[in-house]
């Protein structure tokens, strides 16, 4: 039951941080090649409108955080505990965020 | 009192106090001061937040004799504004958070786990030192002219229109949040990885289980008030614009985030309150806990839920009805873990061989007020109740009977509970059944009649009241005189305690858990070999085998004493 | 009072199965003198301490995430002042220093590397290199700031709308191609600053902080630390540091990238 102990830490080397690090370089010359094109919107019903830019910056941008995560942070060769304790703060992260807009998207509905 | 031990212990003889123990280790005060010593710090937050309660107990004080009359005629309105904003932030931040975590957790975890000290002892101290800068600063705050707003700090009031001192008062709960922080890290990789050998998941005290809830909620919850601190305080002294309705800001943001905190941590001030019930309800029936599992995990799901209900404060407040019905069903479903502890531990007495010792009385009043308390916070979760019923005294009794009633019962249990192992000496029994008796008379003379009052309309926070509403409010000035003999008395006696009680031996009460392994003060290394857990918590025929067992060996060893006593010494000591 | 034998006896033989952290530990007496009175082995200590520093990153996902909410609650209410806003920051500086950041993050995680294995030169310049970019992030977060000030686009009593209503009186504006913004929007651009403000600031604070420990770690690493078997305070603030970079990914998406087309 104890977590302790997992064998010998696994050790990941200068050539996979090399490999992180271009791949956050591109990441980030995407980001921001990707904000100067209008990417155009989804709409989804007359008053809800999904535009893409916002989507993709945050999608590249996660893609960047998780890659810092599983290898500058080493999170890939991590013990289960640290993944929760990471589960646990994106989903509390979330739980915020959501819980609060639950609020703010319906607060004018039926008052139209 | 025999020692039951599972491990051995130096030679104590029988006549007095181990003379090797935490608290005579070192001596001076800046063996205190610099102390690492879980214990030892438990202590010190014994003392800090003792102090904080007399200063916030005096505030109540006045309120009340304020209240006794209909006309404000003690103290002037913006006096009273400041009374009640002082005793709802003292006794908020400064008592009921810390008090039951930060002593009795500090002082038990890593002994009920069979550690030697906790994870992070440094920071442990550290965040002794917070809580008292933070508490500093809030002594500052009161002696410069205090503050108004209320404990909840409700823009845009308190970030435009009152001229007192806000931003000292948020700084203070700012620097104590970081304590919260810290205790509550501490506290969950203690339990993670501390463990002694044996000492599974599922044998840990129930006692744990709801401190490991509180502290998820600690760590989750307490860096969303420090960052709603930090932007009411740069709100007020740069003009940004994030709650200002003026500048295009929602103040209905800053409930949110204020009660994304405040809400967990009503939590934090009655799951460590449970989890001292769970022990002391199981040790005075001489019962295991009925449903293990259960009271663990509803610990858990008390912490988890939390988090889901925070709006219910805010349903006057123009959030929407929408959201608002989601909240008011979360409200509710909180109420199925916390029945669930209360129908486990009725269900625990079933045929125990029930003591009345002083510290199952306190648990008898905790399970009465939490009940009362419990189920009119389900009324409060009722979106029409509610607002019926809003900012009157019937909210401000109901979370008094969840948080005095139920977390100043519980914490009077702990503590005398394990005062003896803490101290070595026993409380003066009848004087404690006694003080016990009053503090519920007290307690129900004070706020029950607030109930009423509530529901007739009295709103809160007003020191002018119609007449009609005064004779409840004598009988609850009254009461309030009665709760404060039944503070101030275990104060004296276990004072007189400290230096003319019994000495209670390694374990007074025949209690299972691995603290009462041990001697009482226990050692600064707590056990004197790496303790190990070969049986499940609350196992009192582990317990019985174990008498006998010691007994036997007794016996053995006053007919042949010369051969006993070298083996003691030759146990290893582990680290 | 005495154990009898059988008991002692048992209870070694549970310790010595259940932990082998233990068992190993009694069979070495000799402790490595890094290793705390408390804990039974250095495995023990390291798994408690890189474990409290997830949970200390947890607290501070969570510092951070009132800040968010507030900013995707008013990036909705005031999409167009929010877009305005964020034409008057600069994207060169910004990608400049995410790339700096990120650059920093690289030579964290090879300071942790080479402590690891021991290198004790290569720490210290990897350690110094990650110092002088940290200096160099804030250096350029300073030039940001130092124009926003220039502009009165610092939230409060001096905060200026000419850039917002009179759009072609501002290069960044004109060449963002922005028209006048109603007063209404205009003013809500305040709020989009104060977050700006808000948010790169506490991120700038968390900088400060690790770039004070840093200077302490690289004093440290020069007299011979870190690198002897004990890595765990370099790998707790490597941590620490990028998570940093984390926030700042997140920020530099949401603040300067709004809508550029």
């Amino acid at each position: 039951m104890n977590e302790q102990n997992e064998g010998a830490p696994h050790i990941i080397g200068p050539r996979v941080y090399v490999v992180i690090l271009f791949a956050l370089l591109a990441g980030t010359a995407l980001t921001v090649a990707a904000s100067f094109v209008d990417l155009g919107a989804w709409h989804l019903t007359p008053t809800l409108t999904i535009s893409w830019n916002p989507v993709v910056a945050l999608a590249i941008a996660t893609s960047k955080a998780v890659l810092v995560v599983l290898y500058f942070m080493h999170v890939r060769y991590s013990s289960k505990l640290t993944w929760l304790a990471i589960v646990a703060g994106i989903f509390m992260f979330l739980t915020l965020i959501l819980m609060t807009l639950s609020d703010y998207v319906s607060r004018a509905w039926g008052n139209w | 009192m025999s020692a039951n031990t599972i491990i051995s212990l130096p030679d104590q003889g029988t006549a007095g106090v181990p003379k090797k123990n935490y608290l005579t280790q070192e001596n001076g005060l800046l063996s205190w001061l610099l102390t690492r010593d879980h214990k030892r710090i438990a202590i010190l937050y014994l003392l800090t937040t003792g102090f904080f309660f007399v200063i916030g107990g005096m505030a109540a004080a006045i309120i009340r004799l304020e209240l006794l009359t209909p006309t404000g005629d003690l103290v002037a309105s913006d006096t009273y504004n400041k009374l009640f904003s002082i005793h709802g932030i003292i006794m908020v931040f400064f008592f009921l958070v810390p008090i039951a975590p930060a002593v009795l957790g500090n002082f038990l975890i890593p002994m009920m786990i069979g550690a030697k000290d906790v994870a992070l002892p440094r920071i442990n101290l550290l965040s002794w030192y917070l809580f008292t800068i933070g508490g500093c600063v809030e002594l500052y705050m009161m002696i410069v002219g205090g503050v108004d707003t209320g404990w909840t700090f409700t823009t845009p009031l308190s970030t435009h229109y009152v001229n007192t001192n806000v931003i000292a008062a948020a700084m203070g709960i700012f620097i104590a949040g970081f304590s919260s922080i810290l205790t509550g890290l501490n506290f969950i990789v203690t339990i993670h990885k501390m463990r002694a050998p044996g000492m599974t998941w599922f044998r840990l005290p129930l006692f744990i289980w709801s401190y490991y809830g509180t502290s998820i909620i600690f760590v989750l919850a307490t860096p969303v008030i420090a960052i709603t601190m930090v932007l009411i305080m740069l709100e007020r002294v740069t003009g940004i614009g994030v709650f200002d309705p003026a500048k295009g800001g929602d103040p209905l943001l800053f409930q949110h985030l204020f009660w994304f905190y405040s809400h967990p941590a009503v939590y934090v001030m009655i799951l460590p309150g449970m989890g001292i019930i769970s022990e002391v309800i199981s040790n005075f029936s001489r019962k295991r806990v009925f449903g293990y599992t259960a009271v663990a995990f509803s610990s858990v799901a008390i912490a988890v839920f939390s988090f889901f209900v925070w709006a219910h404060h805010m349903f006057i407040m123009g959030i929407s009805t929408y959201s608002a019905l989601v909240f008011s069903l979360f409200s509710m479903l909180v109420a199925i873990p916390s029945a669930i502890k209360v129908f486990n531990w009725s269900a625990t007495l079933y045929k125990g061989s029930i003591t009345f010792d002083t510290p199952m009385l306190y648990a008898f009043g905790f399970i009465g007020l939490f009940t009362i308390g419990g189920c009119t916070g389900v009324m409060l979760a009722t979106l029409g109740v509610d607002i019926h019923v809003t900012e009157t005294y019937f909210i401000v009794a109901h979370f008094h009977y969840v948080m005095v009633g139920g977390m100043v019962s519980a914490f009077m249990a702990g503590l005398h509970f394990w005062w003896p192992k803490m101290t070595g000496r026993m409380y003066p029994e009848s004087l404690g059944r006694l003080a016990a008796v009053i503090l519920f008379i007290g307690f129900n003379l004070t706020f029950f009649p607030q109930f009423i009052l509530g529901y007739l309309g009295m709103p809160r926070r007003y020191h002018f009241y119609p007449p009609e509403f005064q004779v409840l409010n004598v009988f609850s000035t009254a009461g309030a005189s009665i709760l404060a003999i039944g503070y101030l008395l275990p104060v004296l006696y276990l004072i007189w305690s400290l230096k003319y009680g019994a000495i209670a031996g390694n374990n007074p009460w025949q209690a299972t858990g691995l603290e009462w392994q041990t001697q009482s003060p226990p050692l600064t290394e707590n056990f004197t070999v790496m303790p190990v857990m070969d049986h499940e918590a609350y196992d009192y025929e582990w317990l019985e085998r174990q008498t006998l067992a010691s007994q036997n060996l007794e016996n053995q060893s006053q007919a042949n004493q010369s051969q006993v006593r070298p083996k003691e010494t030759e146990v290893p000591r582990a680290g | 009072m005495p154990d009898s034998p059988a008991m002692t006896h048992g209870t070694q033989e549970l310790a010595n199965s259940a932990d082998p952290g233990n068992a190993a530990n009694s069979a070495h007496p000799e402790h490595p003198p890094y290793l705390l009175h408390h804990f039974e082995s250095a495995g023990q200590q390291a798994d408690a301490a890189g474990f409290a520093m997830w949970l200390f990153l947890l607290t501070e996902v969570m510092f951070f995430s009132g800040l968010f909410t507030a900013y995707l609650i008013y990036r909705n209410w005031y999409y167009r002042a929010f877009v305005a806003g964020s034409h008057q920051l600069s994207v060169v500086w910004g990608t400049t220093n995410t790339a700096v950041l990120i650059l920093s993050s690289f030579t964290m995680a090879m300071a942790v590397w080479c402590s690891k294995t021991g290198r004790r030169r290569e720490l210290t310049l990897c350690l110094t290199l990650t110092f002088l970019l940290g200096l160099g992030f804030l250096g350029i977060k300073g030039i940001e700031y130092h124009e926003k000030f220039e502009k009165h686009h610092v939230p409060g009593r001096h905060y200026s709308l000419q850039s917002f209503l009179y759009p072609d009186s501002d290069a960044a504006a004109r060449a963002a191609g922005d028209r006048p913004l109603p007063l209404d929007d205009a003013r809500h651009t305040e709020v989009y600053f104060s977050l700006y403000f808000l948010m790169t600031g506490m991120h700038a604070a968390h900088m400060v902080i690790g770039l004070c420990i840093l200077g302490f770690m690289i004093l440290r690493a020069r007299a011979g630390a870190y690198t002897a078997g004990h890595a765990t305070f370099v790998e707790n603030f490597g941590l620490y540091w990028h998570f940093i970079d984390i926030v700042w990914i997140y920020l530099f998406a949401l603040l300067y990238l709004i809508s550029r087309h």
